[in-house]
């Protein structure tokens, strides 16, 4: 390896910082204003042409303000946590690739060696709680990491599902696996699992425990402010574009499914802004989720991830390694796949009437308190 | 000039001898496991010199992943204060003489085995997956046998605890 390769790698480590840091601010906006949008409000619009220079103006307003340092925190527990969570949203794009050949290593463990990254992101915030020296922030850690450890299972069992289809690792080889047909056809469920599990990973809500405001007052982060906030939050970005772009590569036929027309260079250029369409409507899914379900507690969480999606994504891999081994139709596959999924909407649906009707939760006002107390 | 290489085995070698020394060494026990997690990466870092990718994946996500963050999550819901006799170390004749004997036997085996001085190819991952799960199928079923077995004896541990309370 000479000079010259090594140079090679400074570079591309710096440009995928920069363009992913770059999208990471405009998403902030983009959540900004589908959320204003959700709740009839107009969004920022101030900054330049309808508020599009607003991440420039936050991230001058973060990097100027102060960064306080508790005086009781773990001074080298603190200061690293927000790179340690940084690294690895860094690292996972290695191997993700935009288009056929746009990728930096088209490594044949290309989705395990993401699988592996990602579970890393979990350290950065538990060090943040313990540095911080502050009881939330400690909980908060905590139960970042038993979410994510939880989460983690149907996570990696539903692309372990994608991989047995697909016969590869390698994400290039996965996408163009469905050609004729995306994953989502013949793999509704694993889909449903991914997605829920993917964020519950991002501690999006409704699955946001770890940094729930009037639970944990903002969790780990709660200690951090000006420009080491920003990383934990340039990092929470950056794993939503990532798990977008997962979601579209594994399940939404990334850039060759539906086929674009033309030959050449147009035909390429037609096949990178379907796959940026396809990331943005997962990216769009997200902030309208977050616009409208109201956060799970702790409980329900656990209980939702290990009672309902752990079972169902090993039931998937039976199910699809058994379609496989004997060869039946792909067809078998989608029909069982959409049956499972309609059963997991409809336990869903089950268990939020239950806790509506009050069964777990006793309400007791006042007056009656009072009674009790006489 | 030293090669690329021996300069990345140098570091990785580094990490993990540092991180191990660490470990045993600082008094904070939450220091320790993260000194743990960057010796567990180090060695993550001398597999993938040495062509196990796969092997090295497996060391990030098992042991960075998962091993570390349940010491972790032990760690913080423990009170360290409970725990300062821990730190006594009036066994310590004993474990240097342990660790020494240890070392002894290992570098002993080490130089007294003729390595394979050719440099090796990576392993693909489809002669792995054909190794493990048809070759070694029935090893492979006992280790997690073995690990059902851990499973559900801490299953059982947690809830006779439960009941006694």
């Amino acid at each position: 390896m000479n000079f010259q390769e090594i140079l090679k790698y400074f570079v591309y480590a710096g440009l995928i910082f920069t363009v992913l840091a770059g999208i990471a601010a405009y998403l902030t906006l983009m959540e900004r204003k589908v959320l204003a949008w959700i709740q009839q409000r107009m969004g920022p619009k101030y900054v330049g042409f309808k508020g599009i220079l607003q991440p420039l103006a936050d991230g001058i307003k973060l990097i100027i303000k102060e960064d306080l340092l508790p005086s009781w925190s773990d001074r080298a527990v603190y200061w690293i946590a927000p790179v340690a969570v940084l690294v690895p949203a860094l690292l996972m794009w290695v191997a993700i690739p935009i288009t056929e050949g746009i990728v930096l290593d088209d490594s044949d463990l290309g989705l395990f060696y993401i699988t592996a990254i990602s579970v890393l992101t979990v350290m950065g915030l538990v060090m943040a709680g313990w540095g911080s020296a502050n009881k939330w922030a400690v909980m908060g850690g905590l139960r970042a990491a038993g979410q994510l450890v939880s989460y983690e299972i149907p996570f990696i069992m539903s692309i372990l599902a994608i991989a047995m289809l697909a016969q590869s690792l390698n994400l290039t080889e996965i996408v163009n696996q469905q050609k004729t047909f995306a994953f989502i056809l013949k793999q509704p469920l694993a889909f449903v699992i991914f997605f829920i599990a993917g964020l519950a990973e991002l501690g999006r809500i409704p699955f946001d425990i770890h940094h729930a405001e009037s639970e944990v007052v903002g969790g780990p982060f709660v200690e951090y402010s000006g420009a080491h906030w920003a990383v934990f939050y340039l990092a929470e970005y950056m794993n939503t574009f990532t798990v977008a772009v997962l979601t579209t590569i594994l399940f939404l036929g990334g850039w060759v499914w539906p086929e674009m027309p033309f030959e050449g260079r147009l035909h390429d250029f037609l096949s990178i802004l379907l796959f940026m369409f396809k990331t943005v409507s997962v990216i769009y899914l997200i902030f309208w989720i977050r616009g409208t379900y109201p956060r799970l507690r702790i409980d329900q969480l656990m209980a939702f991830g290990w009672k309902l999606l752990v079972p169902l994504s090993f039931l998937n891999v039976v199910i699809t390694s058994v379609v496989l081994f004997y060869g039946f139709s792909h067809f078998v596959l989608s029909a069982i796949s959409i049956f499972l999924t309609a059963v997991l909407f409809y336990m869903i649906s089950n268990r939020s009437k239950k806790y509506d009707s009050g069964e777990t939760v006793n309400v007791v006002s006042a007056s009656q308190l009072r009674d009790s107390q006489r | 000039m030293i090669s690329t290489d021996l300069l990345l085995f140098f570091i990785a070698s580094s990490l993990v001898v540092g991180g191990g020394v660490l470990v045993v060494t600082v008094k904070n026990i939450v220091y320790a496991a993260f000194a743990l997690l960057v010796a567990m990466l180090g060695t993550a870092g001398i597999f993938l010199l040495a062509f196990a990718d796969f092997l090295a994946l497996v060391q990030i996500l098992i042991y960075g992943g998962a091993v570390v963050v349940v010491i972790l999550f032990a760690l913080m819901l423990t009170r360290i204060e409970d725990f300062k006799g821990l730190t006594d170390n009036s066994q310590k004749p004993l474990a240097v003489l342990a660790s020494i004997t240890v070392l002894t036997i290992m570098m002993y085996a080490i130089v007294s085995t003729a390595m394979p001085s050719s440099k090796s190819d990576p392993v693909s991952m489809i002669d792995l997956g054909v190794n493990l799960f048809q070759d070694w199928a029935i090893p492979f079923e006992v280790a997690s046998l073995v690990l059902l077995v851990a499973l559900i004896g801490a299953v059982v541990l947690v809830r006779q605890d439960d009941e006694g309370r």
